[in-house]
């Protein structure tokens, strides 16, 4: 494809500027168009054969296995799914662990970052590399000391009605905070140093504070990366099941990834009715990222306006 | 720094003030205690905890490094664990990554339809680990599963999840799927913030498109590849939910963090010993993360 790009491209200065980037060979882009498309349908398809799945009864694919025609399709699976797993319950558990979590780390990684990039700081890339090696680490390392930690730290009645860390929303936020404020940092710091140093500059003429500077000048800027960085934070916090599997015990706070287990029996699992229960909790992540998906691609794109 | 004189020196006329320095102390302060409380200060408790032999309960005893020479001479699940997990990175890193990049370069070109291409391709990223390993199991499964249905019926039917040979592989396959689309992102945003007219200088020069690619535009994306591989490298490390969603990381798919998982959560309750597991684990990823810090210090001097 690039080889017969090579000799057909004449090198002679006068002509090509214009057209030397548009004269792709147009047999390169279908092959393009067809490959990308054949990728594109891969990494669709186990979903669709998903909803596929949980769209049919046992008996049907038990019969004739997953990839066969249908007999009988209907969203019974869906009502059972939802109603035996007690999904609303669980849901709202996760949005109180996710919802303030991805808040807060935005909120303090977005400061921390403007601090490194934005202030030259004395000591600021030793800050940067400090929260994002933390990042870095297996989570596995720290489950221990956080657990034995966790049952010490009393909090009142109002906060907890286990009267401790452990065992309550708290444990799982604030772990949730601390894990992912490195990833956020690294991120936005990369952001915010392609940002011209004039905006600000300007502002510390006008008297800004750093307050100011950063609340009305530099985040704004940021939106795209923030609205990128939320959408996965949210698919992140909203996912896990490691730390809530630790840090809680009571199974009425338990997120709504852990409910799927409701739905298996001791003997004998329906997969159909597993699938229609996935396709249930993955549906708001898709939903996040579909709503966000133009900030999000918005984000991506904002480098090329500069050159 | 020493470039940098004239800066500096008007930055010491510029001072903060008293307001500036509170909202430094306490929008400074607040992350920093955070991450010391959750990611550092655990981190060297578990590497204190590896010369114990602590149960959870009892004493703590100390028992030097009893815990590390045992992991490596006999506790057999040990090595498989760690040739999958070297197994899983290598995959990753000369499988999944390079594809991704394959797929954020063609999309770059600017080809119709980008927007959806783009799109589906990510789409596996916001999925669960745990909802990806059952796909897996849907699509896998021995009786009915959808790959077995294809290739039809046989005397004795693939057992692909069961198959302790194979079933790391469609695990590596699965976890790719993810992967992929998180890496053509990272190089999706680091190609479009490259400057075109480095391109077309290329292209002026007579260079095509293999050769703008992998003098011209690979180099100056060194951020990104050292993100990318960073990220690669610490999946690898990471890699269990999913495995612990399709069979708890048993027979064939036993990887560091389930060996961990299993001591410390498990019945035994051997935290000093699982502990040890995590620090072998915590090196590895230090060489890499060290790495990592050392490229972004040279980075930002060149800055």
């Amino acid at each position: 494809m690039s080889a017969d790009l090579r000799t057909a491209a004449p090198p002679r200065p006068a002509a090509t500027p214009v057209t030397a980037p548009k004269s792709r060979p147009r047999k390169g882009r279908w092959g393009v168009h067809i490959f990308l498309m054949a990728v594109s349908l891969a990494f669709l398809a186990p979903l669709l054969l998903a909803v596929y799945a949980s769209l049919r009864p046992y008996e049907d694919t038990a019969q004739y296995g997953y990839f066969s025609w249908p007999h009988h399709l209907s969203f019974d699976y869906y009502r059972r799914a939802y109603t035996e797993s007690g999904m609303g319950k669980y849901f709202t558990n996760t949005l109180l662990i996710a919802v303030p979590a991805v808040l807060v780390t935005l909120f303090l990684a977005s400061f921390v970052a403007f601090a490194v990039s934005r202030l030259k700081m004395r000591g600021g890339l030793v800050l940067l590399l400090f929260f994002t090696a933390g990042n870095l680490l297996p989570q596995q390392v720290i489950v221990t000391p956080l657990y034995v930690l966790f049952n010490r730290v009393p909090l009142p009645w109002w906060m907890s009605d286990s009267l401790m860390m452990y065992d309550s929303y708290w444990a799982v936020i604030v772990v949730n905070i601390g894990f992912q404020l490195g990833f956020c940092v690294f991120v936005l710091a990369s952001f915010m140093r392609t940002l011209p140093q004039e905006i600000t500059e300007a502002a510390i003429v006008d008297g800004a504070g750093v307050w100011t500077r950063f609340w009305h000048i530099t985040l704004p800027l940021c939106r795209p990366a923030l609205a990128a960085l939320a959408t996965l934070e949210f698919a992140w916090i909203y996912n896990d099941f490691l730390w809530a599997l630790i840090f809680i015990s009571d199974p009425d706070k338990l997120p709504i990834t852990s409910s799927l287990n409701n739905l298996r029996g001791q003997f004998f699992t329906d997969y159909n009715l597993l699938a229609a229960g996935s396709i249930l909790v993955a549906l708001p992540t898709i939903l996040v990222f579909l709503l966000l998906q133009r900030q999000f691609i918005a984000g991506l794109t904002l480098g090329s306006t500069k050159g | 720094m020493a470039l940098t004189s004239p800066r500096r020196a008007r930055r010491r006329l510029r001072r903060y003030t008293r307001r500036d320095l509170v909202v430094l102390g306490v929008l400074l302060g607040i992350p920093v205690l955070l991450d010391l409380a959750i990611v550092w200060g655990p981190t060297l408790a578990s590497i204190g905890l590896s010369f114990t032999s602590w149960d959870g309960i009892g004493d703590i005893q100390w028992v030097g490094t009893d815990n590390y020479r045992n992991l490596f001479t006999n506790y057999p699940p040990f090595w498989p664990a760690a040739r999958h997990n070297v197994l899983w990175l290598l995959f990753l890193g000369l499988v999944a990554t390079p594809f991704g990049l394959l797929l954020a370069v063609l999309i770059d070109r600017g080809v119709r339809f980008s927007r959806f291409y783009q799109s589906t391709i990510y789409l596996p990223v916001v999925l669960s680990l745990a909802i990806v390993g059952f796909i897996a199991q849907l699509i896998l499964g021995t009786d009915q599963g959808v790959v077995n249905t294809i290739i039809g019926p046989r005397e004795s039917p693939v057992d692909w999840l069961g198959d302790s040979d194979l079933n790391i592989w469609m695990m590596m396959i699965a976890a790719s799927w993810r992967h992929t689309g998180y890496v053509m992102i990272l190089y999706l945003a680091g190609l479009k913030s490259v400057d075109p007219a480095l391109k077309e200088a290329a292209a002026i020069d007579g260079a095509g498109a293999r050769q703008t690619f992998f003098r011209v535009v690979f180099p100056t994306l060194r951020p990104v590849n050292v993100i990318v591989g960073v990220i690669t490298v610490i999946e690898a490390l990471r890699a269990f939910d999913i495995v612990y969603a399709v069979n708890k990381g048993r027979n064939g798919l036993e990887l560091l963090s389930v060996l961990i998982t299993d001591n410390i959560i498990g019945e035994a309750g051997r935290i000093g010993f699982g502990s040890a597991i995590a620090v072998v684990l915590l090196t590895v990823s230090l060489g890499f993360i060290v790495t990592f810090l050392v490229q972004e210090l040279r980075g930002a001097r060149e800055r």
